[in-house]
């Protein structure tokens, strides 16, 4: 009989598998998760700014080909999603949602911005571009579908995120960052952190360099969060499960530009 | 002299910096010896019985023997594209429909450099066009409209946005696969069914691309290829089987085109030709103006219909521009296209090469310059060095027809004013050109020329996201972007 | 003293001699023609000649604040004959030094034909007073170097004080006598290709034989486009005055394919003419290695290793 060899499930930070620089895990699912700390939280913040302005800087058709090739590679490991979660049709749900968001990574300008007929000799127009950071705490369930239903929408428009996954049953979201290491996304554009959400949330919604937030994942302690991130004026989102181009408009940021028109 | 100085002077002395030839091979590409229609999923043969062999306008060598659709022939294709519409491809999932577009996508890019290498080998333009250009871009418009397909709520709020049917569509030769791709992908991303009839002289690349619909396992029916010459399409076109026409070719046809379906019902959209005015103001930058002219019109041998073939110069600067002109035409190389060295293929068959002979032998009649950099011709195969027309006036034909060839006219202006009146003063209005430092000054003429593409500084680029068309005599319709999906969709 | 009228902002050339307008330059154009030309394949036996020529167009270049001596020595020998077992490939055009080097190598490469180039003005910065810098620049003529590279005032420069940087370079090339006088650009710190253009033809009018990209000390050094707006300033110079002004990369060329990338470009620009030393220069160091393996390569049909060529 061969003895399987065990996996150990450690974070995602700027491209590569860190544990938790504080040692601790703790147990989810039957394994031992490395359990995040503050400056876990700290280091995934600036990998995700670091990472900011090149993945910001990539063509829209070149991020929808990135998000496409995810959800190519998790379909190769529809078999080990299925085994983690124990639902084909949630599976199948999350690959299918990498593939709606692709393909809006092209079209956003064309139904978010506008060229705006002012009144006076000046072209005037209107582009949305990322927010820059964003903090997501995803929902506790379904612990795969509603990981990816909130983070496609964020880096789809160019954002790169820190997104701390369910409390409970985590496995899911830590090889989702496997499929995402090897799928074409640059290290940094996403940082996934496992742990307890009640001792990151409020380092998350406090940070100084977080731009946005998304608490959709949060139970109680959501009043207290907003405060906190009202210090730097963070926007503050809560998304529902479903898909749609307004998740990601509310992690852009509008610019409008004059110029004259004249000889 | 020291020993060392001896053996400075053994040095080869410089005759000439010659570039190899440097082929892509033509090994990747394997090509039947008769190929029949495209029908319903499967290969059938004409029942109109006739074939014809399709040309490689290089070297004049027979490459395959392509059918050409009869009456019948064409009438099975829309039966076909009709059933696959109202038995599925309508009704499936948009999102499934998505998937199919993007597998295309997906399939275009990995069996590009095949493409590439059947595209110019069929049709004349140089590899490094095809490449570059022509593949990436085909690739990223199936790509582009895939994501529209589960989207289209979005893209016409409140409209209710539903496919039309059957579309019947005909692409012309001087992009062969990338007009296949701005006709299939939106048509498809809609939720319609198609049947396309590609060009008579450039068949290939329609026939290998029913090979990756194959690989993508898109149900039958939902593309169906007819290959022939203008009867098919004219059948093609009055068939009642048909709901929508979209036609890319010259304006002569594109008329018939409008007048055969008068009274049908049918929706038509039409890309037609163009005789674009590329304007470069003294405030240019000159060398990079330079470039953007010869892109301009010999980009593609000139077949382009949005190619810049009238160059407006502001007259304070004509000297200069002309001298870096020829200096930069000089350093063109026409040749075989399938060396990555060429910039300049083969016109694509005998007919259109003595068409531009006769406009040219025109316009030397009636008094204009030319200029034609020495150039050495292959003997076998169908060619035009690049060349240039100076001293032309707005009334010459070489200013007012299409030339479709390598052959640039050039006028001066004084103002802007000036420039915006020559550049209007046209029946076309596919696009233009404007070159000059100054912000406002672009936006300006952006404004006031009658085109529906405008280039700044830059010229010939194109992007699955960019709506593309003309006003005029040039068509109406727009392809690319969200607008692309219009001609397409039904409203309730 | 200057002879270009000091008018605020804007900069205005002196009328005689007449330079071409300074105009503009498109950056994502240029960036793509240079592109399109790197992709340019030449023929084998071209290519035996571009290799040779770039050997000859090399000026091998040590500016460390560690160069002795001995440090000169070694170049020297290894400028005058690259390839010891191979005594049909060149020696380079020059090597190109610190000041306080010039007396050891003159001695080294004498009776060779390979030059000494010596920096001066305060290289790299050029942050000094003009007088120790033109005083400098005086000293390595008198000390005999064949060939001088001085370096603009970037400050001044990017402050619009475009009058004197063009007194600094007229001083110097008075300075410097019969030495040819090369003016160092700094194009990695001038920001966009329109002031690369506008530094060109300043350094031009000021006197310049050469104009050099960079002084390899920062990044980045010389690019595709950065050479190709210089090689076109100096084409319009020369339909306008007649005037040839030779131009050297330096700084970020290591490797052959690169070498031979920069002499297509140059071809296509300015022509056969420029094709010669008098006229082009590479400022390298580990380039000339990779050029020696691919020469052994091509006549050798063998792919090298650097174990078999000497570093100095």
């Amino acid at each position: 009989m061969r003895l399987p060899v065990k996996k150990t499930y450690k974070l995602y930070v700027g491209g590569a598998f860190p544990r938790s620089e504080s040692g601790r895990s703790y147990d989810a699912e039957g394994a031992n998760v490395a359990r995040a700390s503050r400056k876990d939280l700290r280091d995934a913040v600036r990998a995700a700014r670091d990472a900011f302005p090149k993945w910001a800087g990539m063509t829209a058709y070149n991020r929808g080909q990135v998000l496409y090739r995810v959800a190519e590679i998790m379909e190769g490991r529809r078999t080990q999603f299925t085994e983690l979660t124990g639902d084909e049709a949630e599976v199948d749900a999350a690959i299918d949602t990498w593939v709606w968001y692709a393909g809006w990574a092209d079209k956003l300008a064309q139904v978010l911005g506008s060229s705006n007929p002012v009144a006076g000799p000046y072209f005037n127009f209107t582009v949305p571009e990322p927010t820059g950071v964003v903090g997501v705490v995803a929902p506790e369930e379904p612990p795969l579908a509603g990981f990816v239903a909130h983070l496609a929408p964020v880096i789809v428009g160019g954002n790169a995120a820190v997104i701390i996954a369910s409390e409970k049953r985590p496995l899911a979201a830590v090889t989702l960052a496997e499929v995402l290491a090897t799928s074409d996304v640059p290290g940094g554009v996403v940082n996934v952190l496992t742990g307890r959400k009640e001792e990151l949330c409020p380092v998350l919604a406090g940070h100084m360099d977080v731009n946005a937030v998304d608490l959709s994942g949060v139970g109680d302690e959501r009043a207290e969060l907003e405060r906190l991130a009202a210090d730097n004026v963070k926007r503050v989102v809560s998304n529902g499960d479903g898909q749609s181009p307004w998740h990601v408009a509310a992690f852009l940021e509008l610019k409008t530009v004059w110029h004259p028109v004249g000889v | 002299m020291t020993e060392i100085q001896k053996r400075q002077d053994r040095s080869p002395v410089p005759s000439a910096f010659d570039y190899a030839p440097a082929p892509e091979s033509r090994e990747i590409v394997s090509l039947e010896e008769r190929y029949g229609l495209f029908v319903g999923g499967e290969w059938v043969e004409p029942k109109s019985g006739e074939s014809h062999p399709t040309i490689s306008p290089a070297t004049e060598e027979e490459l395959a023997e392509v059918a050409y659709a009869g009456p019948e022939d064409v009438g099975l294709a829309v039966d076909a594209a009709r059933d696959a519409f109202d038995n599925g491809w309508s009704d499936i999932a948009p999102s499934e429909r998505a998937k199919y577009l993007f597998r295309i996508a997906r399939l275009l890019q990995e069996r590009s450099r095949e493409f590439a290498v059947l595209e110019s080998l069929d049709g004349g333009k140089p590899i490094r066009e095809s490449r570059d250009v022509d593949l990436p871009l085909a690739a990223a418009h199936f790509f582009y409209y895939a994501g529209w397909a589960d989207k289209l709520e979005y893209a016409f709020p409140n409209r209710r946005p539903k496919p039309v049917g059957v579309a019947g569509q005909i692409i012309p030769w001087n992009f062969p696969l990338l007009m296949l791709s701005w006709k299939i992908a939106p048509a498809l991303a809609a939720g319609n069914t198609v049947v396309l009839k590609p060009a008579e002289s450039t068949p290939l690349t329609a026939l290998l691309f029913c090979d990756v619909v194959r690989q993508a396992e898109l149900p039958p029916g939902v593309v169906n290829i007819v290959t022939g010459d203008g009867r098919a399409g004219a059948e093609l076109v009055k068939h009642p089987g048909v709901d929508k026409v979209a036609f890319t070719g010259s304006t002569d046809v594109g008329k018939e085109i409008q007048r055969a379906v008068a009274g049908t019902g049918k929706k038509l959209t039409l890309e037609l030709g163009g005789k674009a005015a590329n304007i470069i103001f003294d405030d240019a930058p000159l060398d990079q103006a330079v470039e953007g002219i010869i892109n301009g019109i010999y980009f593609n041998q000139g077949h382009v219909c949005c190619a810049g073939s009238r160059l407006l110069v502001q007259e304070s600067i004509y000297e200069q521009v002309i001298a870096k002109l020829k200096r930069r035409m000089g350093t063109l190389r026409v040749g075989d296209p399938l060396d990555k060295n060429t910039d300049i293929g083969a016109i694509n068959s005998r007919e259109q090469l003595e068409k531009i002979r006769e406009l040219v032998a025109a316009g030397e009649e009636e008094g204009a310059e030319i200029f034609q950099p020495p150039c050495r011709l292959p003997e076998k195969g169908w060619w035009f060095p690049p060349t240039v027309f100076t001293n032309v006036a707005q009334s010459y034909r070489i200013a007012q027809e299409e030339i479709f060839g390598p052959v640039l006219s050039v006028l001066t202006f004084r103002t802007p004013d000036e420039a915006v009146e020559k550049a209007n003063n046209t029946p076309y209005g596919l696009s233009a050109g404007v070159w000059t430092e100054k912000g406002s000054r672009i936006l300006s003429m952006a404004q006031r020329l009658r085109a529906g593409v405008i280039w700044a500084n830059t010229y010939n680029r194109f992007d699955p996201a960019s709506p593309f068309g003309g006003y005029k005599e040039s068509g109406f319709g727009r392809e690319g972007g969200r607008h692309g999906l219009e001609p397409y969709m039904r409203f309730e | 003293m200057a002879q270009a009228p000091a008018l605020p902002g804007g900069f205005e050339l002196p009328l005689e001699p007449r330079l071409p307008r300074i105009g503009s330059v498109d950056q994502v154009a240029v960036e793509e023609r240079a592109a399109a030309l790197s992709r340019r394949s030449i023929k084998r036996e071209s290519k035996l000649f571009a290799l040779d020529l770039a050997v000859r167009m090399m000026d091998l270049t040590t500016l460390e604040g560690a160069d002795t001596p001995g440090k000169i020595a070694a170049l020297c020998s290894k400028a005058m004959r690259p390839d010891p077992s191979d005594l049909t490939v060149p020696s380079v055009a020059a090597v190109c030094i610190y000041p306080n080097l010039v007396p050891v190598a003159l001695d080294r490469v004498r009776g060779s034909g390979v030059r000494v180039a010596s920096v001066a003005t305060a290289f790299p910065s050029g942050q000094s007073p003009l007088e120790l810098k033109v005083e400098e620049a005086a000293q390595v003529a008198e000390l005999g170097a064949d060939e001088i590279d001085m370096v603009i005032d970037r400050g001044a420069f990017l402050a619009g004080q475009y009058a004197k940087v063009y007194d600094e370079v007229r001083r110097v090339k008075e300075a410097c006598g019969d030495a040819h006088l090369k003016v160092i650009l700094e194009t990695g710190e001038l920001g966009t290709y329109d002031n690369v253009r506008r530094a060109s033809l300043l350094a031009i009018a000021g006197g310049a034989d050469f104009i050099k990209t960079s002084t390899g000390k920062i990044q980045p050094a010389a690019t595709l486009p950065v050479t190709l707006v210089m090689l076109e300033a100096i084409r319009d110079v020369y339909e306008e005055t007649g005037r040839k002004i030779g131009m050297k990369p330096a700084g970020g060329i290591r490797h052959a394919k690169q070498a031979v990338q920069y002499l297509v470009l140059l071809h296509e620009t300015l022509g056969t003419e420029w094709l010669t030393p008098d006229l082009f220069r590479f400022g390298a160091s580990s380039l000339l290695n990779d050029v020696l393996l691919q020469i052994r390569k091509e006549k050798t049909g063998r792919y090298q290793s650097p174990d078999y060529f000497t570093i100095d």
